[in-house]
């Protein structure tokens, strides 16, 4: 039987993956590549603790909701990207700091 | 032989043989399940650790595929079926396009990678984590614990849909994240359009190169 903290465990790595990835690259893209990675590593503890909290639908519902707001949040970020590069031709994170054009 | 490709091959020797470790690793100790267990870990935390360390930006977000099926494959151990597939269909599918599409619109910058920031990163944040971890477990002391018999595993997709409809359970949520959805991709497509004299303007710009 595996246990909950292996789950937990694997989680917390994709976690502390997803925020180096975040701070460690120069591009928006990464940041949103980081992002998709701390949710996930929610969804695994939410599915984990579901499963071993009695099997119901809780965790799974979170997951579901967490799944929609990442296509959500993906699309919009997205935009953004594509419009910050259009205004400042850059997409470096440390180089747009004007919030008009 | 350059040192760069010296280092990606260091890289991926290390990656492969942890994945192989932890693979006789999970089979000594959990039997079948945790082989699976630990191929669903590899693939996860192999995919993020490409993903940071690549130079390009396509690579990073192929490797980004395989935590995505990694953590699918996750959801299918834990008896979440429909959880596996929505994750495949919608970050494979969908959200992995979505991130190309972002890399194919944007120019590559193939000198933004920094491997003593990544380093300085890793440790930093590695140790906080690692630190909280040893703290954290040191407490509870009990984190390889777990029931001896779980529920048996069944598909629950037909109780998923019945309860996101249902007026006493998620009604409500479910109707907020269609509308937030909707919102949403409105919101992007509003977003990211082309606005009138953006043509006048690249046509001018092509004039000033040439």
């Amino acid at each position: 039987m595996i246990p909950v903290g292996a789950y937990v465990a694997v989680s917390v790595a994709l976690f502390a993956l997803g925020v180096i990835c975040i701070v460690s690259r120069r591009n928006i893209i990464y940041v949103l590549m980081g992002i998709e990675m701390i949710l996930n590593s929610a969804s695994i503890n939410f599915a984990a603790f579901g499963r071993y909290n009695g099997d119901g639908l809780e965790g799974r519902i979170f997951v579901i909701f967490i799944i929609i707001l990442a296509a959500a949040e993906a699309a919009v970020a997205l935009a953004i990207v594509l419009n910050v590069f259009h205004l400042f031709h850059t997409i470096k994170p440390s180089e747009v700091d004007l919030l008009r054009e | 032989m350059n040192q760069d490709v010296l280092l990606q091959r260091g890289f991926y020797t290390i990656v492969a043989l942890a994945g192989l470790g932890a693979m006789g690793a999970g089979l000594s100790s959990w039997g079948p399940a945790g082989l699976a267990f630990a191929l669903f870990a590899f693939l996860t935390l192999a995919g993020a650790l490409v993903c940071i360390w690549e130079r390009s930006v396509v690579r990073s977000a192929f490797a980004l595929m395989a935590t995505f099926t990694g953590v699918a494959g996750f959801f299918a151990l834990l008896g979440a079926d429909f959880l596996a597939m929505a994750q495949i269909l919608i970050y494979v599918g969908g959200i992995l396009a979505l991130i190309l599409f972002g890399v194919m619109l944007t120019p590559p910058d193939m000198g933004e990678r920094k491997l003593t920031r990544i380093g300085w990163a890793t440790a930093i944040i590695g140790g906080g984590f690692a630190f909280v971890a040893v703290r954290v477990g040191g407490k509870v002391g009990s984190w390889a614990a777990s029931p001896d018999e779980l529920p048996a595993m069944e598909t629950k997709a037909r109780d998923i849909g019945i309860a996101f409809l249902h007026p006493e359970q998620y009604v409500v949520a479910f109707e907020l994240a269609a509308y937030l959805l909707t919102v949403a991709l409105v919101a992007a497509v509003y977003i990211a359009r082309r606005r009138t004299g953006d043509f006048q303007l690249q046509e001018g710009q092509m004039e000033e190169r040439a």
